[in-house]
């Protein structure tokens, strides 16, 4: 078997008294595509935060390609930074630049590329997610929510990484836009072999975009699989959150 | 809760706010001194925090000479020392308001500006979007804007005590008979270039004090708008006190003889 891609072991996050992750195990293989399903506040997010660095979890450990990253640091995190590629919840674009600077951002800040160059490839990335070249010189603020999260994608795949995590990619979209970007997902993922970790609670997006399943709930992992099992799990809990039924074992806090 | 519980949170709060301050301190300058420099951003950053202020201290500036001239004036008059004006107004204003003005209102505009669009940039995860994409955050925000605040700050009170010389002279000459010509001579018989040098000195830690507490906030805040918006009354509150703590630590140090 060969290395995974990502790997994490035994990870624990509390913020206070809250405990988010409660040793969380999981395994990516390289160049599969996997989504962590949960409901809100279950702490998606922060496993995600957790393997960027973002975040520093109090215990566990976070391997990428077999090296442990949880306690490194400068030069040498953002070195393993530039394995990945990320599409943030609300897109995250810098909005006091142009789109095609914000998509060209690491390729400039981050690798020290020509500014012209850049932008070329900026504008190539851009028309990958169906932009035209004049979007590239408009403000993040001028676009709408969907055109955003495709611009956010743009600059997710700009300096072809070999990771690439999607923050609820597809939330607060409308049901054509969420399938259109479901789609550019899919298509991005295998046109640059990436690596491809999501995670969402809009199970349609997630039964499209992945080939295994993860379900976080309580701070671990508590059923995985490949996504065409999802149905025949025979895990209750799994069963009442792809049903989004309000009777069953998940008790929902009301207070994230 | 009982009185020594609350008195001991209260400074373990306090103090956990130092030490946090005094980390994010440390990584600001470890920021500006390695490289890669962004002098394109610091270009950036000196026109807003400098260029932009110049209107704002300008008119205070020339406002302040010229109720320094008035009231030194006035007070004068008492035992008949009314042609100390041109030496006070000038000593007064190099020394101490020129950088001081500049320095709080640099505190109201910029601190705020500071904290809440770095603010924004924290609830809007635009800061960890900087990570992934390789990018030091405190180097890329932090570094340029107190760089240029540092730069802008002395140039500011210079132009800003100019200004103020002026406010003076115009309120003698034209509204308390002074001869001009001489009021011009007394001021720069008078000036010490250690007067100047001091102020500026001043004004450069002003402005290191107002990006700093700007950009500490915006770091800092928390919890969607509001936070942003406590985060900028913070940054003004907590600049402009620093402001005028630093001034009197830096008078007793410059002027130490
Ligand atoms: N930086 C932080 N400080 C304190 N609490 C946090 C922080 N980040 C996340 N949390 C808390 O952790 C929990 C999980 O959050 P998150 O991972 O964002 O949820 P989701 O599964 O919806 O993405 C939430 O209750 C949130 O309030
Ligand atoms: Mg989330």
């Amino acid at each position: 078997m060969s290395t995974p891609k990502i790997q994490l072991i035994g990870v624990k996050k509390r913020f206070g008294s809250k405990v988010v992750l409660d040793g969380v195990d999981l395994t990516i293989e390289p160049s599969s595509s996997l989504v962590i399903i949960g409901g809100s506040g279950t702490g998606k997010s922060v496993t995600i935060k957790s393997i960027l660095g973002i975040i520093r979890p109090d215990e566990g450990t976070i391997l990428v390609d077999g090296e442990d990253i949880t306690h490194i640091n400068g030069a040498a995190r953002d070195r393993v930074m530039r394995k990945f590629g990320m599409l943030f919840q609300g897109a995250a674009l810098f909005d006091s630049l142009p789109v095609w600077e914000n998509v060209a951002f690491g390729l400039i800040q981050g690798r020290g590329m020509n500014r012209a160059k850049a932008r070329d490839i900026a504008i190539q990335k851009l028309a990958k997610v169906g932009l035209t070249e004049d979007v590239a010189f408009l403000s993040p603020s001028e676009l709408s929510g969907g055109m955003q999260k495709r611009v956010g994608l743009a600059r997710a795949i700009a300096a072809d990484p070999e990771i690439i995590f999607f923050d609820e990619p597809t939330t607060g979209l409308d049901p054509i836009m969420a399938d259109i970007i479901n789609d550019l997902i899919v298509s991005t993922v295998k046109d640059v072999g990436a690596t491809a970790l999501s995670i969402t609670h809009d199970m349609t997006s997630a039964r499209k975009i992945s080939d295994k399943i993860a379900m976080l709930y309580g701070g671990k992992i508590i059923w995985q699989g490949p996504t065409a099992a999802i149905d025949s799990s025979g895990n209750p809990y799994v069963d009442q959150f792809i049903h989004g039924k309000a009777e069953g074992p998940i008790k929902m806090a009301v207070k994230a | 809760m009982n009185i020594f519980a609350r008195i001991g949170y209260a400074v373990m709060t306090v103090l956990a706010q130092l030490g946090r301050l005094a980390l994010f301190t440390g990584k600001a300058l470890a920021a500006i001194v390695s490289p890669p420099i962004y002098f394109r951003l610091i270009l950036t950053q000196m026109m807003r925090i400098g260029y932009f202020s110049l209107p704002v201290v300008g008119l205070t500036a020339f406002f302040m000479g010229g109720v320094l001239a008035l009231q030194i004036y006035l007070g004068g008059n008492r035992f008949g020392a009314e042609a100390i004006v041109p030496q006070v107004v000038v000593l007064g204003i190099t020394r101490e308001l020129g950088p001081v003005i500049a320095g709080l209102m640099i505190a109201g505009r910029v601190a705020a500006a500071i904290a809440a669009e770095i603010g924004t940039m924290k609830v809007t995860e635009q800061i960890d979007a900087l990570t992934t994409l390789a990018t030091n955050p405190i180097k890329y925000l932090v570094a340029p804007r107190i760089v240029a605040a540092v730069i802008s700050m002395p140039i500011l009170t210079l132009i800003g005590d100019s200004i103020g010389v002026l406010g003076g002279y115009i309120v003698s000459v034209y509204s308390l008979d002074f001869n001009g010509s001489a009021y011009l001579k007394n001021t720069a018989d008078f000036l010490h270039s250690d007067d100047v040098t001091s102020g500026l000195i001043k004004a450069a830690v002003f402005g290191f004090i107002v990006a700093l507490m700007g950009c500490y906030n915006g770091f800092h805040s928390k919890g969607g708008a509001q936070g942003v918006g406590n985060a900028t009354t913070y940054a003004v509150v907590s600049s402009s006190i620093l402001i005028l703590a630093a001034d009197y630590v830096l008078t007793a140090l410059l002027f130490h003889k």
